[in-house]
């Protein structure tokens, strides 16, 4: 008995996924719940845990590619996946060669195929033929050097060379059934088949990935450069970035807070946030008083339309979470109905899940108002660009101790630049400037 | 810049510290007015006297326990033991007192004492000043074990060592106290307990060595660049904590690996870091781990043809590189 698993449904109106990274191979032990899968959309990278205990028999989709919702990614199975990973082999001459290939492979083979963990690792990640790989090791053995070099000569990649539908084009039962005068016959004995002889994992050997022979082409120059694909992530954000600054035309104006009072409550609050499980953060200040600032400033809690503005009942404030591979901005719902420590926990779950890849790709959206929050890597001030179709974006600068003149006297304050950037379609200057005055005073008149 | 043997610049580091901090002082066996055997406190005596550097009997015991009780007390004992092959008189000392104090007490009390040991063969010294003892300490957890190849690490260590709140062995290559020249700045500066240092950079085959083996290891690469071979070498220097991050990074690089160290081989240092390198290397390995140590006999012969056979040199080092090139 064996389980499918499909590319899920990540969210409402998502269609389609890219497979990121599998965190299994083939022939892996698998337990139910377990990750199997890194699955992303533009908007989230997401682990998918598989929904049986068993192997994992094959693998339908590779990293990279992208499919539609309800293709089939791979299918796990409760025994070894001898069936599936062996090609047929020709009907032998003679009695003996059955044997040799049934005989289980000892480590050290006279014939040079004996294939290190690198060697067998980067051929299932290349899904190459180690037969047809020149062996320049002792005994004629592969090295990695001889992978790599015969990678450095190769191109395009034997996976997309091929005009027929790929198999994961064709949604459905999983039975990928190819003839079996497609795949490369085995050499003749003694070196045979080593994917097959050795029971590898290796991909050659698997209906999944066909193998398919190339030409050795001539080695290319080699460039200064190299040519990074994009993820969908970044795809995502550098189209949003350019839409929405040539949509909306952005201003921008800063103004200073004096941290004291918020620094002063977090040192009394934060051992009793801390024993209910909540890291009282800066970041909850700020969501707080930016949910403040947005009910007393309706007109900066709105959605820019060409037929009229927009007015959200509700406040819902986006904070932004820089990961490895770029930006993500889950959302803390109705934050002004939510006392500190509602707003801390929120802001601690969803950046911890943000990090971990837990989110849901409903929880990134709906954002009503945006906070970044630059200072952590030492930013004074920014102007960061908006989210479309939101009209403010705040961005909250590093917290240094500062030189102030208080009523005539020098004081060391802690201090930060707050900036609001703002869409002058959708506000003028005294409305930002308005907001910004009942965001300073709430941070500034904190209660303790 | 001055160039100093080894010797000499474990003597500046051990003066440097004296000077500029008073609770400093060396404790050992000839230590005082003799300068110690090796001469590593020679002028010492007669510059901070003798309440400052303090002979003892031949009793390893008391003086390390004489350092663990006065590290209590605030102090910063250096305490020379003559040769590695004395220490294990001191071992219930170091293994049950001064390695678990910090854990035992949960952080309340620390043993800021540093443990000079000459070790290592090749000198004709036979079985009783000839050994290689880094391994039974190596295996405790609260001890810190450095051993330095070059004079600018040995001065470097030394002093991270004296700075250290815990327990911290510095086994010496006395083979190298004079062979071993090189430059050390006049100023201030320590070398950080803990990464290992890439002595010689190369893409072909990773080699992990330490002490006197690190400069055979060094002069074998060199020799083998000329017939096309690549060798990295991974100057350990820390042994405990294990560098593992540089490990892992060289054989990234070249997926194959040898390690060399004159203690015997089962049980040894190389032992650890093959096992780093199967469990945590194990994707990148296009060849076996292979490990060339002294042999397994209970100690390092004394007449000299037994003691080539037994020791590691550059052509024996040289030719386990070649093989793992060629594989």
């Amino acid at each position: 008995m064996s389980t499918e698993i499909m590319m899920p449904q990540l969210g409402e109106s998502v269609v389609e996924g890219t497979v990121e990274k599998w965190l299994k191979a083939v022939g892996d032990p698998i337990e139910r719940f377990e990750p199997l899968v890194e699955i992303s959309t533009d908007k989230v990278v997401t682990e998918i845990p598989s929904p049986a205990a068993g192997v994992l028999l094959a693998i339908h989709v590779a990293e990279g590619q992208t499919v539609a919702k309800g293709t089939l990614l791979a299918v796990i199975g409760e025994s070894e996946p001898t069936p599936l990973t062996e090609p047929p082999v020709p009907q032998p001459a003679t009695q003996d060669v059955p044997q040799q290939t049934a005989t289980p492979p000892t480590s050290h083979q006279s014939n040079g195929w004996h294939v290190t963990p690198v060697v067998a690792r980067m051929a299932a990640e290349h899904q190459l033929d180690l037969t047809q790989i020149h062996g320049s090791g002792r005994g004629g053995r592969v090295t990695k050097k001889d992978v790599e070099a015969w990678l450095a000569g190769r191109h395009p990649p034997s996976v997309s060379t091929s005009d027929e539908p790929q198999p994961w084009d064709t949604p459905g039962s999983g039975s990928l059934f190819r003839p079996s005068e497609e795949y490369a016959q085995p050499k003749p004995a003694p070196a045979g088949n080593m994917g097959a002889e050795h029971g590898l994992p290796l991909p050659s050997a698997s209906p999944a990935a066909p193998l398919r022979l190339h030409p050795v082409e001539p080695v290319p120059q080699a460039a200064d450069g190299e040519l990074v694909p994009l993820s969908p992530m970044r795809r995502a954000i550098a189209e949003r970035m350019v839409v929405s600054e040539h949509t909306a035309p952005h201003v921008t104006t800063v103004f200073e807070v004096d941290m004291t009072r918020v620094l002063a409550h977090r040192d009394a609050h934060q051992a009793g946030f801390a024993q209910q499980g909540v890291n009282l953060t800066l970041t909850a200040y700020f969501v707080a008083a930016a949910a403040e600032a947005l009910r007393a400033t309706p007109a900066l809690n709105t959605e820019w339309r060409d037929d009229g503005m927009y007015h959200h009942r509700r406040i819902h404030v986006g904070i932004a979470v820089a990961l490895e591979e770029g930006l993500i901005v889950p959302v803390i719902r109705d934050a002004n109905e939510r006392n500190l420590l509602g707003v801390a926990r929120a802001v601690n779950d969803v950046a911890a899940r943000a990090r971990s890849k837990q989110l849901q790709p409903d929880e990134v959206r709906g954002g009503t108002f945006t906070i970044t929050n630059h200072g952590v890597s030492g930013s004074l001030f920014a102007t960061p660009i908006i989210q479309q179709p939101q009209v403010g974006i705040l961005g909250v600068g590093v917290m240094e101790q500062r030189v102030k003149v208080i009523e005539g006297m020098i004081a060391i304050r802690p201090c930060a630049y707050v900036s609001l950037t703002f869409d002058h379609r959708a506000a003028d200057g005294a409305t930002a400037d308005s907001f910004m005055l009942v965001f300073k005073r709430a941070i500034e008149s904190w209660e303790a | 810049m001055a160039e100093v043997t080894l010797i000499e610049a474990i003597r500046q580091a051990m003066d440097e510290e004296l000077a500029s901090d008073p609770r400093v002082f060396v404790v050992g066996e000839d230590v005082g007015p003799r300068g110690g055997v090796f001469r590593a406190t020679q002028g010492l005596y007669e510059k901070y006297g003798a309440d400052r550097i303090i002979d003892t009997p031949l009793a390893e015991l008391s003086l390390v326990a004489v350092g663990i009780g006065s590290a209590l007390a605030d102090l910063r004992p250096v305490c020379e033991i003559q040769f590695a092959d004395f220490i294990f008189p001191a071992f219930n000392q170091i293994v049950s007192e001064a390695a678990r104090m910090y854990y035992r007490t949960n952080g309340s009390w620390c043993v800021p004492m540093v443990i000079r040991a000459p070790y290592g063969g090749g000198i004709g010294g036979g079985l009783y000043h000839s050994q290689s003892v880094e391994a039974y300490f190596a295996h405790v957890p609260g001890l810190k074990i450095v051993v330095p190849s070059t004079p600018y690490d040995a001065k470097g260590l030394l002093k991270s060592a004296i700075h250290d709140p815990n327990p911290v062995i510095m086994f010496e290559p006395k083979k190298g106290y004079r062979a071993i020249k090189g430059d050390v700045p006049d100023g201030e500066y320590t070398v950080p307990i803990g990464p290992a240092r890439i002595a010689r950079e190369g893409r072909d085959v990773s080699v992990f060595a330490y002490g006197m083996m690190a400069h055979y290891t060094v002069e074998a690469a060199s020799r083998l660049a000329t017939e096309g071979i690549d060798a990295e070498v991974i100057d350990l220097r820390t042994l405990l904590p294990v560098d593992k991050a540089a490990i892992l990074e060289s054989i990234k690089k070249t997926g194959k690996a040898l390690i060399v160290h004159e203690d015997t081989r089962t049980m040894g240092y190389g032992a650890e870091v093959a096992a780093v390198l199967a469990d945590e290397g194990f994707e990148y390995l296009d060849a076996p781990v292979r490990r060339l140590t002294g042999l397994d006999v209970p100690g390092v012969p004394f007449s000299h043809p037994m003691q080539d056979y037994f020791m590691p040199n550059p052509d024996k080092i040289a030719a386990a590189i070649r093989e793992l090139a060629e594989y």
